[in-house]
């Protein structure tokens, strides 16, 4: 598999972010050398290895239901940009 | 042309816990916006989410009760996507591995007649997002407010496969559904509060097409009756336009109550590639046999078996016992009622009578001042005779507004059946005695008048007399 400098113009895009398009070619290099170590990474014999998805060789991290104290007053709304009637404040969003 | 309409069924369930799925907050419904809200749910960087166990117990709990296979391995993934609702740019939720998989729901059609299984794609566990309001004061606001309490609040998503065939196969596997999610006491299935709320994938093909037709998923219905008009609707609006030949285009279009339509939702679908990975947050979960069985263990009777036990042991009509185990707990009631000596068949018919006309949602019964006891002490005096059925709807009112026992009401208001003959028949006499008229007309044979003077002498008595004694005293004293 081959990423294209379109493929990151798309998830650029989904991600909010903006490049030029020296930063595009760039990481469509970069992109396809990782994906490049990941051929190699494929070649091992994993036959017998279930697969995992996860890095830490961990399971069932619980925590038990009890409710615990919540941020005071507004003391949530503080990194807010712009805030009114304790919610935070966006620009209108015209569909639910 | 004749048309086949396919629907699938997606529902998100909130779970009952008091905490949300990875933090401590309160998951309380109605609290001032954003005070349930701490670093981990607003998405704050550095925090470390931890899963909740009753999550996890409740949904294997709706997994087992809806005949799902749990699976052992299960992770979660993150879904990326950007809306002001969503404090992290992506909700966490299962995705490659989902907690359970396969399972149906049976609908009973055409009161029971007919049985229809409709099988389950999978359950999965994920968290809510935030609420958007777009006014202030009722009146439209040039900004948008959000409000993250319940972000973070532990749902499960429910997704059927698209086996259901009409509107109302729609609504009864909705209310087949939330029945047994509140019996499990999952979910308390309040639509309004968005504890329970459905989208739906719908799409037309030719009768007998092999390949389905493009679909379109209706979201913002928020009643099963919503639900059934949104899809009926939706359902005129495809066949329509499949017969003038043009396509159905793929997208999400929202119910509008007010005008009675579906209307395009013409935004973000580029959006939908949510580029879901496993959610490094959080480790795999490995559930074994053991935690299986012992949650099994704790199902209870579900609304089916608990109808069907009903109609068998207590002699009851199909109709009665779908009624009467509507829910846990006016069955429950019942059951308590019946336990304590009245016929069951009264029972039920003082339940779906006088009590649901007092009980609007019978999940509050235990809060209605007759309890199955007053119930049942009211009924068995009707049985010994001590009150006659007319009077006891006298007592059955007196109970609901001051919750004292029928048996001080009776005292206390001299409402004791007249079974005495001497007594009776004195008031008789006194009837025969006004209605002179009536009384020949009786003896040429005119009959119905019989049942006038029977009127007379419990309207004498103030409803008190025992009817079978002054029917037969009556007889005797019109013969003689
Ligand atoms: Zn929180």
């Amino acid at each position: 598999m081959k990423i294209t400098k379109h493929d990151v113009e798309h998830v650029a895009r989904l991600a909010r972010l903006r490049f030029s398009e020296d930063q595009l070619d760039l990481f469509t290099d970069q992109l396809n050398t990782i994906l490049t170590d990941f051929d190699k990474l494929q070649q091992l014999d994993t036959t017998g290895v279930e697969p995992s998805t996860h890095a830490a060789n961990l399971s069932n991290a619980f925590r038990d239901d009890q409710i615990r104290p919540s941020l005071a007053g507004e003391e949530a709304l503080k990194n807010a940009p712009a805030h009114e009637r304790s919610c935070f404040k966006v620009p209108r969003i015209i569909e639910g | 042309m004749r048309y086949e309409t396919i629907i699938g069924l997606e529902v998100h369930a909130q779970l009952l816990t008091d905490s949300k799925i990875f933090c401590g907050c309160s998951t309380r419904f109605g609290e001032g916006p954003n005070s349930n809200t701490c670093p981990v749910c607003l998405g704050m960087p550095g925090v470390l989410p931890v899963l909740n166990r009753k999550v996890v117990e409740l949904t294997i709990k709706a997994a087992l009760a809806a005949n799902c296979q749990i699976v052992r391995y299960s992770q979660f993934s993150r879904k990326n996507y950007f809306y002001p609702d969503l404090p992290k740019g992506y909700q966490i939720s299962q995705y490659e591995l989902p907690i359970a998989r396969g399972g149906y729901i049976e609908l009973e059609m055409d009161h029971g007649q007919s049985k229809k299984k409709i099988d389950l794609n999978r359950i999965h566990m994920e968290e809510d997002a935030g609420k958007l309001l777009h006014e202030l004061d009722g009146v439209p606001a040039d900004h948008s407010y959000v409000d993250f309490n319940r972000t973070g609040v532990p749902l499960i998503e429910i997704v059927s496969e698209p086996h259901i065939n009409t509107p109302e196969e729609a609504g009864e596997y909705l209310r087949i559904l939330r029945s047994m999610l509140q019996y499990l006491e999952v979910c308390d299935g309040n639509m309004e509060q968005g504890s329970f709320r459905c989208d739906a994938n719908i799409s037309l093909r030719p009768k007998g097409a092999p390949v389905l037709g493009t679909k379109v998923e209706i979201k913002n219905m928020n009643s099963f009756r919503n639900v059934m008009r949104a899809l009926e609707y939706e359902t005129g609006r495809q066949s329509s336009l499949l017969e003038s030949g043009e396509k159905i285009l793929q997208e999400t279009r929202l119910w509008d109550v007010n005008q009675g339509i579906t209307e395009s939702m013409r935004s973000k679908e580029e959006a939908h590639d949510y580029r879901y990975f496993p959610d490094p947050d959080l480790v795999p979960l490995v559930i074994d046999d053991a935690w299986i069985d012992e949650i099994r263990s704790t199902l209870p009777e579900l609304p089916r078996e608990k109808k069907e036990r009903f109609v068998k042991e207590y002699a009851l009509p199909e109709y009665d016992a779908a009624i009467l185990t509507a829910t846990r707990q006016l069955a429950d009631y019942f059951e308590e009622c019946v336990r304590l000596g009245p016929q069951p068949k009264v029972v039920s018919n003082w339940i779906m009578g006088d009590i649901l006309r007092h009980v609007p949602d019978t999940r509050d019964i235990s809060q209605f001042p007759v309890t199955p006891s007053h119930l049942a002490e009211m009924l068995l005096m009707v049985d010994k005779g001590t009150i006659s059925g007319k009077i006891a709807k006298i007592v059955f009112e007196e109970m609901v507004a001051s919750g004292r026992m029928p048996q001080f009401i009776v005292a206390e208001k001299g409402l004791v059946q007249v079974s005495d003959e001497g007594a009776l028949e004195k008031a008789i006499q006194e009837v025969l005695n006004a209605n002179a008229d009536q009384v020949e007309q009786y003896r040429q044979g005119k009959e119905k008048v019989f049942g006038f003077l029977v009127g007379q002498v419990m309207k004498a008595t103030k409803g008190k007399a025992n009817p079978q004694v002054v029917n037969e005293l009556l007889k005797k004293m019109l013969a003689g």
